[in-house]
């Protein structure tokens, strides 16, 4: 991938050169063999030349639109990842890059990768906007405060790279710097193998599920008085004004941050908001948890457009209906 | 004294760097609509603003709509609407020379402006009881409560704006006012009159549209 | 009248006193009060931007603070952008030529223009209190939340004074616009104006329109740090990034109200010291307003990694290129005019012909930025600040210094040492050229703009970058130097000392306060410039 954006890039660095090139040629062509040679001497009348200003319209205006296509092509791969990825959670904070990994191991400024592997990133933050950038993947995407942005990269070279903070954030934003390790398949597996004991991100989940007491009303047997969980992430959801939605990781967000926000249809507006009391890593730990009730691998992504929508926007709807929808056309007893 | 038709015996001055009177005129006409045409895009930052948030959060937005007092609003609706009549019968009258009654109708305006802002005030004291007011003591029954937080900083920051040209407004038809008692215009020369009508007709238009966003949201519930 | 005498009365000895400069409503005397006000902001965001390079010549951050740094590219960016290059040629080359370039006796509204340089002190006292009762440090750009709910510092007050100077803008816009309209001579019909004209009027129309959007966003800002009013804030439901929509719909056009009256400079120029009309003199025009127009429907290129939606981003991004069109029409024809004219090489020639370079040089690599798949690899990084120094300091303040020396006679009647000019201008260009190349290597390199510490790879570049930055810091104060040196020493000017086509050259220099003894009446194009046929 970063050898796509180095060829578009050095593509432009040649049509600017030759444009620079052949206007400096005529600026100093011009400028000598028309320089005045006695004072007073004039000019000679030129006559305008629609044919010569429409050329020079159309063509720059031509060359523009080849550079947008192409410039179009290479980011509209890189913001669609392939159906398989291994995906890792990250989330910026000031000033430090927090990774989590779906196998429960935790890393600070430094991301290991297997190379060879497509590796899908979803991000955010806990404070201020910062920008997750690598400048060896030629890659950069935003983390925002309330909702979750994605980046993939396949990296084909074991090495370690620059990770640089890129978007301002506060006093030390220079010093928001890591490490991506890339490492050889072995390597990779060796480090897996001395993973942190806290067990998968998933089982996290699991745990903060239970402490915080959600399993109350989200019971898997529907008796509860929230909506059944298992198999919800990428359903759609029907909810109490009419409208339908993907449970994404957005949904699921914006369901424990604003429970009230969207009630699905047949359920009370009974759920706390848990704002202030879960951070944002306990947040994704959740939702991996939620997701792995899905039957479905954790690593399968729901939504797939980069941004992620922000919290309490609407999704168009697809996927299967949801448990919810099940439950309420068989109502609890 | 029931004559209304008297010339005034001022001459309108032209000023020096303009040709004639005709040309300050027009520059004086063109120079307001470009300070409105600037006015509309200070308060499109906020609608823009009101706009996004309206869509994203339907639900909150419109139970927090539905907290607004709308006869108050209708009321005041009728009552700016009126005011801007009155503001163009103060022009006519103006063109056609008739100084008491352009005095009595820059005043019929004066009033229902003031007419206006009290009735806002009243809808303010009444969400600051209510505990509407984000900042002081906000309390909010409803669908994800803390996104009324933004519903209603959004009120108050787009009638409060709309408020300070009203109220800057007011201050413009005194000065009209006093220029009109001592005679200064004439159907020859009431540039000032024109203008500022246009900017009371414009702060009208800016109510004709936030009232039907802020109020008027989801009131078919 | 070609006399080379210095009037007895004019301008500038018309009426004596503090008073009659405080209280001028002489648009000419206004032009010389904001030159006097943007001349000491422009060496103030110097001072900043020479610590930031001294700093820059190391690794790590030693020679300032981090929370100093910060504070450093902030003020740097807020003082050169709104306190020196917003006002720069308008307010300063407008406000002078404006009304007589169109053959009139004053712009349209005296009083506001005075208006606009209290507003515009107001403001700039302000920010500057903001500056030295312990600075800002949010960027120029004031990111939510970052700015709302995060920095320390004087945030508020620099909000503010930046909302204050805001309306100085539009007070000056909203008087060209309205002069350029209803205030033209007989015969001064649109396409007889010159491009110097088309350019401010263009510049006006983005001045009224864009700034209060700037206004209102910041304002926001201020009444989110002051009241909590969510709008911003993540945890109420509000969008950061909408900020940053609002900021981007004025700043973008806001670049363009920075290089288009310097586009208009080098036009007046180009024609004078060829001694021939601008090839494509309409299409010039036009571009401008077509410049104007698009450059409000590109402001998503800034937040291509924001987390916008593909196809949003392909619409800014095309929209982007589309508006490079009318930039490169008019470097095409203004290097069409050199053809078969008769140059000469004063010190404007050397800042226009400079400008044509490095302008061109700083809208191709926006065609970089443009382009999506590399944008999101430069853009945050020193690619993006070398791209935008090109613009405004290679295009801009070449374009500046070029209409100052253009019309130092006229607004002084001295001549400054054409020698030491010239000699400022190559100095300028070069140092200009190894202080901001470098940065674009820096840039694709991966060094990430606002860093106050970097990774020892990046070092030399960052030396010849502040290496460039001191040559060019003696390029600006050699004029400083002989421009007030001339003012007392100075060869007497005469009313044309260029041999200029243009209204302004009909009248003595420096002019007197009214501009014209009788309205002239105008009957020939703009740089009707006698030429031999073939």
């Amino acid at each position: 991938m970063a050898g796509k954006v180095d060829a578009l890039y050095f593509f432009l660095v040649a049509v600017s050169a030759f444009f620079v090139i052949v206007i400096a040629a005529f600026v100093i062509y011009f400028g000598i063999r028309y320089r005045r040679r006695a004072h007073g001497e004039v000019g000679t009348k030129v006559v305008p030349s629609l044919a010569l200003e429409i050329a020079w319209t159309i063509i720059p205006l031509g060359l523009g639109l080849v550079m947008f296509a192409w410039g179009a092509q290479v980011y509209f791969n890189q913001a669609r990842p392939p159906a398989e990825t291994l995906d890792i959670y990250v989330v910026g904070k000031q000033w430090m890059w927090k990774f989590q990994h779906l196998d429960g191991r935790r890393e600070i400024n430094e991301l290991h990768v297997p190379v060879g592997r497509a590796v899908r990133l979803t991000g955010t933050s806990e404070d201020v906007i910062h920008s997750f950038f690598v400048p060896a993947f030629r890659l950069k995407a935003d983390v925002i405060p309330g909702r979750y942005t994605t980046l993939w990269f396949n990296a084909t070279k074991a090495g370690s790279y620059h990770l640089f903070c890129a978007e301002y954030c506060g006093t030390k934003h220079s010093g928001m710097v890591g490490t991506v390790v890339v490492m050889e398949p072995n390597e990779y597996q060796a480090w897996l193998a001395g993973g942190g004991g806290e067990g998968s991100l998933a089982s996290q989940g699991q745990k903060l599920f239970q402490d915080l007491a959600c399993i109350t009303c989200h019971r898997a047997d529907g008796q509860g008085r929230g909506p059944v969980l298992e198999g919800v992430f990428g359903s759609r959801v029907s909810l109490n004004n009419g409208q339908v939605v993907v449970a994404d990781e957005a949904y699921l967000r914006e369901s424990i941050l604003s429970p009230s926000a969207k009630i699905v249809a047949g359920f009370q507006p009974l759920m706390p908001t848990f704002q202030g009391l879960v951070s944002e890593e306990q947040l994704l730990a959740l939702i991996e948890y939620v997701k792995s009730l899905t039957g479905l691998a954790p690593s399968q992504p729901a939504a797939d457009t980069p941004g992620g929508p922000a919290p309490g926007r609407t999704t168009p709807a697809r996927g299967p209906q949801s448990p919810s929808e099940r439950q309420r056309q068989n109502p609890k007893k | 004294m029931h004559d209304d038709k008297t010339a005034s015996p001022y001459e309108p001055a032209l000023k020096h760097h303009f040709d004639d009177l005709g040309q300050q005129h027009e520059a004086a006409m063109l120079g307001m609509w470009l300070f409105l045409a600037t006015e509309l895009l200070f308060f499109g930052g906020l609608f823009t603003a009101y706009m996004v948030y309206r869509v994203w959060y339907p639900e909150t937005f419109g139970a927090a709509s539905r907290t607004l007092d709308i006869t108050l609003g209708t009321v005041n609706t009728m009552v700016l609407i009126t005011s801007s009549l009155t503001m163009a019968l103060a022009v006519h009258a103006a063109a056609t020379d008739e100084r008491r009654k352009l005095m009595a109708f820059l005043a019929a305006t004066m009033v229902l402006g003031a007419v206006f802002l009290g009735i806002k005030g009243l809808e303010y004291y009444h969400k600051f009881v209510e505990h509407h007011i984000p900042g002081f003591g906000f309390q909010f029954e409803g669908p994800a409560p803390e996104r009324a937080n933004l519903f209603f900083s959004l009120y108050f920051a787009m009638t409060g704006l709309h408020a300070l040209h009203m109220i800057i407004g007011l201050g413009v038809m005194t000065v009209m006012l006093t220029m009109a008692w001592r005679g200064r215009f004439s159907a020859r020369w009431h540039t000032p009159i024109e203008i500022s009508g246009l900017y009371w007709h414009f702060v009208d238009i800016v109510w004709i549209f936030l009232f039907p966003l802020l109020y008027l949201v989801d009131r078919h519930r | 009248m070609d006399t080379l005498a210095f009037p007895r009365t004019h301008y500038l000895n018309a009426e004596y006193g503090l008073k009659s400069w405080l209280l001028t409503t002489d648009h000419k005397r206004i032009g010389l009060l904001f030159l006097g006000a943007i001349s000491l902001f422009f060496i103030l965001g110097g001072i900043f931007a020479g610590l930031i390079r001294l700093e820059l010549l190391t690794p790590p951050g030693d020679l300032v603070s981090d929370d100093t740094y910060n504070k450093l590219f902030t003020m740097h960016g807020i003082v050169m952008v709104f306190m020196f290059l917003i006002p720069s040629i308008p307010a300063v080359m407008g406000n002078f030529f404006v009304p007589i370039m169109i053959g009139a006796r004053d712009l349209a509204f005296p009083r506001l223009n005075l208006l606009s340089w209290y507003i515009f002190m107001a403001g700039g006292l302000f920010t500057l209190y903001a500056i030295v009762t312990g600075g800002v440090d949010t960027g120029w750009t004031f990111y939510t939340p970052f700015s709302t709910l995060s920095s320390h510092s004087n945030v508020m007050t620099a909000a503010i004074g930046i909302f204050i100077i805001g309306f100085s803008s539009i007070l000056t816009g909203l008087n060209f616009i309205v002069t350029i309209h209803t205030m033209r001579a007989p015969g001064m019909t649109w396409f007889r104006m010159p491009l110097f004209l088309w350019a401010m009027y263009a510049t006006s129309l983005i001045n009224v329109l864009a700034t209060p959007v700037l206004a209102i966003t910041i304002f926001a800002v201020a009444l989110e740090r002051a009241l909590h009013m969510g709008i911003f804030d993540p945890a109420y439901g509000g969008d950061p990034v909408l900020f940053q929509h609002l900021f981007w719909f004025y700043s973008h056009p806001a670049v363009y109200i920075m290089i288009l009256p310097a586009m208009g400079v080098v036009s007046e120029v180009i024609a004078a010291f060829s001694r021939k009309s601008i090839f494509g003199y309409k299409f010039v025009a036009f571009s401008s307003l077509a410049i104007a127009v698009f450059g409000f429907l590109v402001w998503g290129h800034h937040m291509f990694v924001a987390g916008m939606s593909v196809y949003a981003a392909m619409i800014f991004s095309v929209l982007s290129f589309l508006v490079a069109v009318p930039s490169a029409v008019k470097v095409f024809n203004w290097t069409a005019t050199l053809y078969k004219g008769s140059i000469s090489y004063q010190t404007p020639m050397l800042y226009a012909l400079g400008f044509i370079g490095l302008f061109t040089i700083g809208g191709l690599t926006g065609l970089f930025l443009a382009s999506l798949g590399v944008d999101v690899h430069v853009t945050d990084t020193y690619f993006v600040v070398a791209h935008f120094h090109y613009i405004m300091v290679g295009g801009a303040i070449m374009g500046y210094l070029g209409g100052l020396h253009y019309w130092w006679p006229k607004m002084t009647g001295r001549m400054y040492p054409d020698m030491w000019g010239r000699v400022a201008a190559v100095v300028t260009f070069l140092g200009f050229n190894l202080t901001f190349f470098p940065q674009f290597v820096l840039g694709y390199m991966g060094m990430p703009r606002r860093y106050h510490a970097y990774p020892p790879e990046f070092q030399a570049l960052n030396v010849l970058s502040t290496a460039g930055a001191s040559i060019m810091g003696i390029g600006y104060l050699i004029p400083a130097i002989y421009l007030l040196w001339s003012l007392k020493y100075g060869a007497i000017a005469g009313n044309n000392p260029w041999g200029a086509k243009g209204l302004e050259w009909e009248i003595p220099s420096p002019p007197p306060t009214f501009n014209f003894d009788k309205t002239p009446v105008v009957t020939e194009p703009a740089y009707a410039y006698e030429t031999r046929e073939k």
